[in-house]
C-alpha cells in the first residue's frame, strides 16, 4: 500500500512538475501570468484522445503531434494577445495586471469553446493499462511511461537550458531583463521563445496526463492552480526546484488521497502553499529576497 | 443637499418593486447585488490593483451560512454570523497573502473558490451527511431587494468617505508605488488588510441576503465562477478608481447578460470571456475615463483632467 502509493505520488508529481515548468518559462521570461495555462494543457488532453479514439494514433505519438502545436499556439497568442500589451505597458508594473486579466478572459473563452466542442462529461481512454511489477507491487503500464517521458523532458530542459547557447539567452532574459540586450539578446522574441516553449511544455504535460488521468472540460482551473503553486513553491524560474516541488506535491496529494480522504486533496495543496507563503515565499530553494 | 438628493433617490429607487412586477424585482434584486458586489470590488482592487478573484468565495460563504444557519437563529443574527465568517476568512487570507507581492494574493485568491468549495462538499458529506440544503425564510424578492439596496447604498458611502480619508490617500499612494509608499509612513500590510477585509465582509453580506432567492442550496450552485468573473468585468468596464464606475459598468452588463444568458445559453461563457478581453484591450481605464478623455479632446483643453479625477 505504502510503496504503490509512493509510485503514484510520484507519477503525478512528475507531471505536475512538467506542467509546472512551462508555466515557469511563461512567467519567467515572458513576464507574463497565464492564467488560461491549464485550458492550453486540455486541449491537448482533448486532442490526444479524439487522434486515439478516431485514427488508432497512440498517446506517445499523439505527443509528438501536439507539441509543435503547444509551441505554435502560445507563439500566436503571443503575438496576437500579449504584444499590444507589452507595448501598452511600455515595461511597468501594468503589464503584470494586463496580462493575468486578458488570460482570465481567455481562459472562459477557451473554457466555453470546448465545453461546446466537448461537452462537460468525464473523458478518458485506455492504453496500455496492463499492470506491471516492481519492488513487489504493480503499476500501471501508462503510469510508468508517463512518468518517464515527463522525467526526460524535463531533465532534457533542463540540459537545455544549462548547455545551450538558446538556454542561456532565455536564462539571461529570465534573470534580468533590463540589461539582456545590452549584451546583444532580442528580449522581444526570446521572451515570445519562451511563451511558445511554455505552450509546448503545457502539451506535453495534457499529452500525459490523459494518458492516466480522466478530465473534464471545467479542470484547467485546477491544474493551473496546481502549476502556480508548485512554481511558486520551487521558486519562480527555478527549473530544478519547481522538479522537486512537483514531485512533493503529486506525493503529498497521493498520500492525502489514500490515507486521509480524496475529498481533502485540494486543502493538501493549498496547506503546502499557506505553508510556504508563511515560511519561505521565495521558494523553498529560492535566496531571501532573490 | 446632495444627502437630501442622495435620500430622494434612495426612496424612488425603494419604491421600484411596486411599479415592476415580480420578474422585475427578481431583476432587480440581481441588478443590486451586483451593483454592491462590483463597487465592493473595486473599493479593494481598484486602487491597490490587487486583483481580486475570490468574489465568489466569499458570496458563496455567506449564501451558505445562510443556509446552514437559517433554521437556528433569527434572521439579523445569522446576517451578522456571515459578516463575522466572512471578515474572518479574508482576516485569514490576507494576512497570508497580502505581506507578499501582488501576484501572490493573486495566485491565492484564483483557487480560493474551488478550494472553500471542496472543503465545505467534503464537510458535508463526511461530517453532517446532507449535502444540499434548504432556506425557509419569511423574505419576498422585494424585501431582499431592499435589504441590498441599503447595503449597497453603504457601500458607496463607504467608498466615497474612504477615498477622502487619509486610508484612501494611503492606498492610492500604495497603487502607483509600494515602495514610495512605504517610505513615506504607510503601514502596507495592515492598509491592505483593513480593506481587503472590509470589501470582503461586504462581497460575503451580499451572498448571504440574497441567498434566501434560491429556497435549495448546495456548494456547486453558490461557488459558481461566474460571479466572480462578472464582478470584476463590471467593475473594469465603469472604471475601477472611481466611486461611480463599477455602477455604471453593472447596470449595462447586467441587463446584457439577462439577455445573453437567455438567449445563448451554451455559448454564454465564450461571449463573457471574448468581452471581458475587449474590455481590457480597449477600455483600460474604464467607460467614464474614456467618455472624460473623449470630451477633453473635443474641448481641446486637456488641464482640466487632473482635477475632475481627483472630484471623481
Amino acid at each position: 500500500m505504502f510503496l504503490s502509493t509512493l509510485f503514484l505520488g510520484l507519477v503525478l508529481g512528475g507531471t505536475y512538475a512538467l506542467l509546472a515548468l512551462g508555466l515557469s518559462l511563461q512567467y519567467g521570461i515572458a513576464r507574463i501570468m497565464n492564467l488560461a495555462y491549464g485550458e492550453f494543457m486540455l486541449l491537448a488532453c482533448f486532442a490526444v484522445t479524439m487522434m486515439f479514439t478516431s485514427w488508432g494514433l497512440g498517446p506517445l505519438w499523439g505527443l509528438l503531434i501536439v507539441v509543435p502545436l503547444g509551441y505554435a499556439l502560445g507563439w500566436i497568442i503571443h503575438t496576437v494577445m500579449m504584444r499590444p500589451l507589452i507595448k501598452r505597458s511600455g515595461g511597468g508594473g501594468r503589464l503584470e495586471v494586463d496580462t493575468i486579466l486578458a488570460t482570465f478572459g481567455l481562459l472562459f473563452v477557451v473554457q466555453g469553446l470546448m465545453l461546446v466542442t466537448f461537452g462537460s462529461d468525464f473523458t478518458s481512454y485506455s492504453y496500455l493499462n496492463q499492470g506491471i511489477g516492481i519492488l513487489g507491487t504493480t503499476i500501471a503500464a501508462n503510469r510508468l511511461i508517463a512518468f518517464v517521458v515527463s522525467l526526460v523532458i524535463g531533465f532534457g530542459l533542463y540540459a537545455m537550458l544549462i548547455r545551450t547557447r538558446w538556454g542561456r539567452a532565455l536564462r539571461a532574459v529570465s534573470l534580468a531583463p533590463d540589461s539582456a540586450y545590452l549584451v546583444g539578446i532580442d528580449v522581444g522574441k526570446l521572451g515570445r521563445q519562451g511563451f511558445a516553449l511554455g505552450g509546448a511544455l503545457a502539451a506535453a504535460g495534457g499529452a500525459l496526463v490523459s494518458m492516466f488521468q480522466t478530465f473534464s472540460a471545467t479542470d484547467g482551473v485546477v491544474f493551473t492552480m496546481k502549476a502556480l503553486i508548485v512554481v511558486i513553491m520551487g521558486g519562480v524560474g527555478n527549473i530544478l526546484g519547481a522538479l522537486i516541488a512537483g514531485l512533493l506535491l503529486g506525493l503529498a496529494e497521493t498520500f492525502v488521497a489514500a490515507f486521509i480522504d480524496p475529498g481533502l486533496t485540494m486543502a493538501a495543496t493549498y496547506t503546502m502553499f499557506l505553508a510556504v507563503l508563511l515560511w519561505r515565499p521565495t521558494g523553498l530553494f529560492g535566496k531571501a529576497g532573490g | 443637499m446632495r444627502y437630501l438628493l442622495a435620500v430622494l433617490a434612495l426612496a424612488a429607487l425603494a419604491t421600484l418593486p411596486m411599479v415592476f412586477g415580480d420578474y422585475g424585482t427578481g431583476m432587480l434584486v440581481g441588478l443590486a447585488g451586483y451593483v454592491t458586489l462590483a463597487t465592493s470590488w473595486a473599493m479593494f482592487s481598484g486602487p491597490t490593483r490587487y486583483i481580486s478573484l475570490a468574489t465568489v468565495a466569499f458570496f458563496g460563504v455567506g449564501a451558505y451560512t445562510v443556509a446552514v444557519l437559517n433554521e437556528v437563529l433569527p434572521y439579523p443574527l445569522v446576517l451578522l454570523a456571515a459578516a463575522g465568517i466572512g471578515a474572518t476568512m479574508a482576516l485569514l487570507v490576507g494576512l497570508s497573502t497580502l505581506r507578499l507581492a501582488g501576484i501572490y494574493f493573486v495566485i491565492f485568491s484564483f483557487g480560493l473558490a474551488e478550494l472553500v468549495r471542496q472543503l465545505i462538499t467534503w464537510f458535508e458529506v463526511n461530517v453532517t451527511g446532507t449535502l444540499g440544503r434548504y432556506i425557509f425564510l419569511d423574505l419576498e424578492a422585494k424585501h431582499i431587494f431592499w435589504q441590498l439596496l441599503a447595503l449597497g447604498a453603504a457601500t458607496l458611502a463607504l467608498s466615497a468617505w474612504i477615498r477622502r480619508s487619509r486610508l484612501g490617500l494611503a492606498l492610492r499612494v500604495i497603487g502607483d508605488d509600494e515602495t514610495v509608499a512605504a517610505h513615506s509612513g504607510i503601514n502596507l500590510a495592515r492598509t491592505k488588510l483593513v480593506l481587503f477585509v472590509a470589501s470582503a465582509t461586504i462581497i460575503t453580506l451580499v451572498g448571504a441576503i440574497q441567498a434566501p432567492r434560491w429556497v435549495y442550496v448546495e456548494p456547486s450552485i453558490v461557488f459558481n465562477p461566474t460571479v466572480s468573473f462578472l464582478t470584476v468585468i463590471m467593475a473594469l468596464l465603469g472604471g475601477a478608481t472611481r466611486l461611480w464606475g463599477p455602477l455604471c459598468g453593472a447596470v449595462p452588463l447586467f441587463l446584457l447578460f439577462e439577455w445573453l444568458s437567455a438567449r445563448f445559453p451554451d455559448h454564454f461563457s465564450i461571449l463573457l470571456g471574448l468581452m471581458f478581453m475587449a474590455v481590457v484591450y480597449a477600455l483600460p481605464d474604464g467607460v467614464l475615463a474614456a467618455l472624460e478623455k473623449f470630451r477633453s479632446k473635443g474641448n481641446g483643453n486637456s488641464a482640466t483632467k487632473p482635477a475632475k479625477e481627483a472630484n471623481a
